[in-house]
Formats: structure tokens, C-alpha cells, sequence
């Protein structure tokens, strides 16, 4: 395979392990308002993120730093084409995890109302406009052949775009509330697995309508008609998101969790497949659209940072699963009360 | 406003934002592996109570670092988007190799600290400190190659319309990237040492937690003593390659306008750019330059107006920003020693812990004009002879970015409110009663 095409996919994987594992987070932040009867609850909610946030966000800083080596032009044109989005999500971010660590350090209610609003505008936020990026992208960009992007932020803000943000929303959603049904017990438990039993259908319906608009407003199925053993892939994710459903009702949410989880990374891997090899097309003109073949950088530096992928990324995932296990434990007010991180 | 002034304003904004959270973080988690390791080794819960006070600052710190870290890099992108697509083959690297090598440690090895105290043997928990100090110490040293290959580009060939890696030793193993990791790496570790100083100093001054606040202030005494004078001379070493490597730098930072031989510095001088030359010159050291440049009192300093006025940085703001962080340098080495002599009594020297605590916030402006110089300086060049920076501008339209570095300052601005606050607060509450770890 030619360097390029590995690091093709080595770019969807860290965008895909990120909204994984961020993606709970979202999920969680967005739901804290709704699912959060009292200041317990949201107690023990940020706690569910907050031994994990700052370790997830450093999945996009990846996919930004790997982008920016591996497809400096992708990164130039995407980052500025997409400016007041990606600014937009910028500034949610940092509410967010800035909302995530300073909530428990005051204990008047005004402070902690700031921080809760923090904490679901930057999570919902970058839920919704990631996707509303995503789908953008997969449905092309107007910019031209110097990299000038030709539209506003509501360009970006098209009926297609704005259902890639539903869908994302909503994967996020259903995800963070199988990871609180993990992570919690009694009421909220009940709670998060009520709300992910109701998010369930949504989901699977907003999911069936992307894909068939997908059909009409891009041309990624154009690789999957080409190779049609690819559609298995697709089937392979519809069956993640069955997957859900069923340990829901069996009530093994660890098992819940990781088909949502892999439902995300299918989800995302949907797009990156069917955009192969174009990593931001131009919907003025295709011969101005960036491939991971007119992009990448230079051999030299594509086979370095080929070696530092392969020898840091296992490692990665190796702490990071300790990191996660080590604080598999559920959250509850007793064991809340003999910690004091928040 | 054009595009490109208000990038640069939001770059520069963003930086300095940034840098005020970062260089506490990575000072600060040296002393608390130091503090925790003692802890372990003696079972003196003194160091725990430490430990827990003073990383309560390094959360806060960190928190504010990695939020404000993270737009830093998207700006690249957004902001200076000629520039990503020229040098991203190099300089992208590094920063992919800093988040994939060291960030990522540092960042998950926080959670597992801050919650994991009944999780982990105590040995293991003060390991985990180490280990983000170093994942941090670590993270400068990719930052500060890849700045430094914007002050002096190596190992690069000029191919397919843009710089191209041509040789990644060279890139990351040159003179001026090891020099300015280290004077910056020691600027923070100083930052760090004045800081746990300062407050220990004032609670000292309130006569609380003496035994708590006297081990902390000599902790961090040693630590800043070292670093003050390791910072001296290395800041010298640096100013010296300076001269090889950006000559129109130190011409700018010394408002040297004519080439000559036995190059003075002055005491005191007013540059005025406008008429090239400087206002007022009081109290010449003559040769000075020539011999801190080139070590010879006699060498030839080439002056600005040698310089193509096209190719000059702007004068006033390098030259203030490099006299104020010498002359705080220089303070430091003298306030670290004066507190080595008064170590054992620091009770009795009330003006010495006012001093102390007065002098908080002057590592900060240090490290601060530090970066102005650094970057101001090698204007009007973003890549030092390779690129300029009205060439790296991303096209995109003026009112974009007047809105982003609204709202930049706007929200920098309140985080920075509530962060120092926050901090504030804690500082002067003092440390509380802990629980052992079970």
C-alpha cells in the first residue's frame, strides 16, 4: 500500500478515536441539564468525565497535529476555510474543560449555574458542529484553487450539514448515556438507561435518513459501488447500533457502551471510506479538491512520522486503557465523599 | 483591519495567554514529584499537606494550559494558513510528535493523579508525578524545536514550492533549538520556584504553618538558585548565538544602529526608529557588544541600518522587552542568593519575604518579554530568512478575525480573571487538614 493510502487512514482512525472516546463526554455534558435532578447527580456526573476529558481532548489534538504534518495543505485550507466553525468549537472546548475542572472549586450556586452552562454549551456545541463539519466535508467545500474558501458560516448550515450535527448529537448522546449507565447506580443509573432506550430509535432513524441522503447529496457511496464488499462495512455498523439495543435490554452496558463506541468509529469510517482518496473536495470544482495524494508531505516525513505512530499510538492506548480501568469503578456519593478531586 | 495585523494580534494574544498557565505547570510538577516522593520515603504527612496545597495550583494551571494549548495549534491552520501549507512538512511534525510522545502522557497521567490517590500505592501515585514532569519537561522540548526552527531553519530543502524535511538530526539537534529549550525550560522552572516562594513568604509573614511554609519556601529556594544562575549564564550563551543566527535581532534588542568595531552597550538609551538612530545614549560600555556577541571586545557588530529596511525588525519593543528580562534576570540570581543567606532565619528578614512575595509576579513579565523578544524580533520574517510573515496569512476576510480576537479577549480575559482568582483564594487559605491515603 502506498504511504499515502496508510496515512490516509491512519488520519480517519485518530478522528474516529477521538469522537469515541470525547464522545461520551459530549454525550454526558449535553444530557448533565436534562438527567441531572440534583446537585449529586451533577456531582457524579462530572466526575464521570473528569479523569478522562483533558487525556480524550488530546485524541484532536492529534488529528489536528497529524493533519497538519501528513496533509499540511488539508490542514491550510480545512482549518481556514472552516474558521468561524472551528473557532466556534475552540471556545467550547475550552469552556468546557475549563467548566469541568473549576465547578467543584466554589460552593456558592451562582458559580456552580456558570460552570453547568459552560459545560453543556461546550459540549452540545462541538457535538453538533463537528458533524455539521463532517458532513460538509463530505459533501464538499467551495473553495477555490488558491484555497480561498467562497461562503460564510452559513453556508456551512445546509439541510445535509445540519443533519450530520443531529446525527452526531445524537450518537454522542446515546453514548454518554451508556457510559453513565456504567458508571452510576440507583436513580440516575435508571435515568441514563432510560434515556438511552429513548435515544435508541432516534438514533437508528436519524442514522437510516443520513444514509439515504447521503445518497443525494454526496458522492460517497461513488468507492462503495466501485468495491461493493464495502457495504458490508456499512452493515457492519448497522449491526453495532443493533448491538446497543440489544445489551440495553439485556442490561450489560459495558457492552452497551463499546457498540456505541464502535457505532461511532463506523459512523466516521462511513465518510473517510467513501471519501477515499479526497480528504477536502471542492464542490466549485473537483481539480481543486485536496487527496491524501496531492497533499501529503514529503516521503522523508511521512515515514517518520509513520515510526512515531507506530511505536506511540500502541502506547498510547496501552495507558489509556489503564487510565480507564483504573477508574472503572461506579460513582456514588459514598464514594465521592472519600476523594476530593471535585 | 487587514487579516494580517489581527492575526498576529490574536496569535500573540493567544501565546501570551497561554504562557501564563504553562510555565507554572512545569516548574511546579518537579516540586510536587519532589514533595510527594519525600512523603513516601519518610511518611512525614507535612509533605503530603504539601503536595496537596501546592497541587491544587498545578491543577488549576494545567487546566487553563491544555484548553488554551489546543487553539494555539488549530491557528496554524486558521489563521496562518501560507504558511502551514510551506512548512507543515517540518514544523508539523513536531508539534504531531509532541502531542503523540509527550502530551498524551502528560494529560492522562493528570486524571489518574488528581483521582487516583486511593487507587494507587503511594509509590506508584508519586511516580505518576515524576513521570508528568518529565512527560511536561518533554513537551518543551518539542514546542521549543519547532520555534526554533522558525528563528533558525535547518535540514530543510526548498522542493515542490515548499520547505521539505531533508534532514531530521539536523532539525532536531540544532545549537539554537537545545539553547532555547534550556533558557526557556529554566525560565519556567524559576517561574515556578518564585512562586511557591512568594506565597510561602507571605503566609511566613502571617507567621502561619511556619514549619509548612519554611520547608516549602527552601525547596523552592534551592530550586530557584540553581535555575537563576544556570539561567544567567545560559541566557548568555543564547544572546551569543543569537548574533551567529538572527544578527538583525541583537542589532535590534541592543537599538544597534551602526556597524562598527568595539560595539558598545549602552545603560540607557530611547531608540528612534524613525530617524535611525537612538535619542538619548547614557553611560557607554564600550566594546560590550562586540564582546558579548563574539567573546572579543574588539569583533565588528553589523548595526541595523546595514540591514535592508525591508528585512528590519521593529526596534523600541525588542530592545525594552530584552533589557527589562536581563535586568529581571538578574534580580533573580540576587534574590535567590540573599535567600540562601537567610535561609535558616527568614523569620527575621520581614522585608526580605515582603520582597519575596512582592516579587511574584516578575518571573511572569520575564518570561513574557522573553517571547516578545523571541518573536517580535525575527520580525519581519515568520521562518528567519525563509519567509515573511505578511506572507503566511491565511485568505481570509478582516472581519472574521476581528470578531475571534474579540471574543479571544473576551474570554481569555474572564478565564484569566477567575484563574487568577482562583488561585488567589487558595493561596491565602493556606493549606488544609488531608486525609492519608488508605
Amino acid at each position: 500500500m502506498e504511504l499515502q493510502t496508510i496515512w490516509f487512514f491512519v488520519w480517519g482512525l485518530l478522528w474516529a478515536v477521538f469522537f469515541m472516546l470525547d464522545g461520551f463526554n459530549f454525550g454526558i455534558g449535553s444530557l448533565m441539564p436534562f438527567l441531572a435532578k440534583k446537585e449529586m447527580d451533577k456531582k457524579i456526573m462530572v466526575r464521570a468525565m473528569g479523569p478522562f476529558w483533558d487525556g480524550n481532548e488530546v485524541w484532536l489534538l492529534t488529528a489536528g497535529g497529524v493533519t497538519f504534518a501528513a496533509f499540511p495543505d488539508v490542514y491550510a485550507v480545512m482549518f481556514s476555510s472552516l474558521y468561524a466553525a472551528l473557532m466556534l468549537v475552540l471556545f467550547s472546548l475550552i469552556v468546557r474543560g475549563v467548566g469541568i475542572e473549576f465547578r467543584g472549586k466554589l460552593d456558592t450556586p451562582a458559580w456552580k449555574r456558570l460552570w453547568d452552562t459552560c459545560i453543556f454549551i461546550g459540549s452540545a456545541a462541538p457535538a453538533i458542529l463537528f458533524g455539521v463539519a463532517f458532513a460538509n466535508i463530505f459533501r464538499g467545500i467551495p473553495f477555490d484553487g488558491e484555497g480561498i474558501y467562497h461562503g460564510t458560516l452559513l453556508t456551512l448550515l445546509n439541510p445535509y450539514g445540519l443533519l450530520g450535527g443531529v446525527l452526531f448529537l445524537c450518537l454522542f448522546l446515546l453514548h454518554g448515556a451508556n457510559m453513565l449507565a456504567c458508571k452510576t447506580k440507583g436513580v440516575l443509573h435508571h435515568s441514563a438507561v432510560r434515556t438511552a432506550n429513548r435515544l435508541w430509535p432516534v438514533t437508528l432513524v436519524v442514522t437510516v435518513v443520513f444514509l439515504i441522503a447521503s445518497w443525494f447529496a454526496t458522492d460517497l457511496y461513488d468507492n462503495y459501488l466501485a468495491s461493493p464488499v464495502l457495504f458490508l462495512f456499512i452493515l457492519l455498523t448497522a449491526l453495532f447500533l443493533v448491538g446497543v439495543k440489544i445489551f440495553l435490554v439485556k442490561n450489560s452496558f459495558i457492552k452497551a457502551w463499546t457498540a456505541s463506541a464502535l457505532t461511532i468509529v463506523g459512523a466516521t469510517f462511513f465518510g473517510i471510506i467513501g471519501l477515499f482518496p479526497n480528504m477536502f473536495p471542492s464542490s466549485i470544482n473537483a481539480d481543486f479538491s485536496l487527496t491524501a495524494f496531492n497533499a501529503s508531505s514529503s516521503p522523508m516525513t511521512l515515514k517518520i512520522m509513520l515510526g512515531v505512530v507506530i511505536i506511540f499510538v500502541p502506547a498510547i492506548i496501552a495507558y489509556q486503557s489503564w487510565a480507564y480501568r483504573l477508574f472503572k469503578d461506579k460513582i456514588t456519593e459514598e464514594s465521592l465523599a472519600h476523594e476530593e478531586g471535585y | 483591519m487587514d487579516a494580517l495585523l489581527l492575526s498576529r494580534l490574536q496569535f500573540a494574544a493567544a501565546t501570551m495567554f497561554h504562557f501564563l498557565f504553562v510555565p507554572l505547570t512545569l516548574g511546579l510538577s518537579f516540586l510536587l514529584a519532589y514533595m510527594e516522593t519525600q512523603y513516601v520515603r519518610t511518611g512525614d504527612e507535612t509533605y503530603l499537606r504539601m503536595t496537596k496545597f501546592w497541587g491544587k495550583f498545578f491543577i488549576i494551571n494545567f487546566a487553563l494550559g491544555i484548553v488554551t494549548g489546543i487553539t494555539l495549534e488549530f491557528q496554524f491552520g486558521t489563521n496562518w494558513s501560507r504558511y502551514s501549507s510551506y512548512v507543515g512538512d517540518i514544523f508539523g511534525s513536531l508539534l504531531a510528535i509532541e502531542a503523540t510522545a509527550s502530551f498524551f502522557l502528560e494529560s492522562t497521567l493528570i486524571g489518574v493523579w488528581i483521582f487516583g490517590w486511593n487507587k494507587l500505592s503511594k509509590k506508584a501515585h508519586a511516580a505518576v508525578m515524576w513521570l508528568i514532569a518529565g512527560a511536561g519537561t518533554l513537551s518543551g522540548v518539542w514546542i521549543l524545536i519547532a520555534n526554533a526552527w522558525m528563528q533558525h531553519p535547518v535540514g530543510y530543502v526548498i522542493r515542490n514550492g515548499r520547505a521539505e524535511l531533508d534532514d531530521f538530526m539536523a532539525v532536531i539537534t540544532q545549537k539554537f533549538a537545545i539553547l532555547e529549550f534550556f533558557h526557556t525550560i529554566a525560565a519556567a522552572y524559576i517561574l515556578s520556584a518564585f512562586f511557591v516562594m512568594g506565597i510561602s513568604a507571605y503566609h511566613l509573614l502571617k507567621k502561619n504553618n511556619i514549619d509548612f511554609f519554611t520547608r516549602s519556601f527552601r525547596i523552592a529556594l534551592v530550586f530557584g538558585l540553581v535555575f537563576s544562575f544556570f539561567e544567567i549564564a545560559e541566557g548568555h550563551l543564547h544572546g551569543a548565538d543569537l548574533a551567529e543566527a538572527q544578527p538583525a535581532k541583537v542589532a535590534a534588542m541592543d537599538a544597534h544602529w551602526e556597524t562598527e568595531t568595539r560595539a558598545p552597550i549602552f545603560m540607557f538609551a530611547i531608540p528612534d526608529e524613525k530617524n535611525e538612530r537612538n535619542l538619548v545614549e547614557i553611560f557607554p560600555i564600550p566594546g560590550m557588544l562586540s564582546f558579548m556577541a563574539y567573546h572579543d571586545f574588539n569583533a565588528e557588530v553589523k548595526g541595523l541600518k546595514d540591514f535592508p529596511l525591508d528585512e528590519r525588525p521593529p526596534v523600541l519593543i525588542p530592545f525594552v522587552s530584552f533589557k527589562i528580562m536581563v535586568m529581571l534576570g538578574f534580580y533573580f540570581g540576587f534574590a535567590t542568593i540573599l535567600g540562601w543567606i537567610y535561609r535558616n532565619r527568614l523569620l527575621e528578614k520581614p522585608w526580605y519575604l515582603k520582597m519575596m512575595l512582592l516579587s511574584i509576579p516578575l518571573p511572569y513579565i520575564a518570561i513574557e518579554m522573553g517571547w516578545v523578544l523571541a518573536e517580535v524580533g525575527r520580525q519581519p520574517w515568520i521562518v528567519y530568512g525563509l519567509m515573511k510573515t505578511s506572507d503566511a496569512v491565511s485568505p481570509i476576510a478582516g472581519s472574521q478575525v476581528m470578531i475571534s480576537l474579540i471574543a479571544f479577549f473576551v474570554v481569555y480575559g474572564l478565564l484569566g480573571l477567575i484563574g487568577f482568582w482562583l488561585m488567589f483564594n487558595h493561596a491565602r487559605k493556606g493549606p488544609a487538614e488531608v486525609i492519608a491515603p488508605s
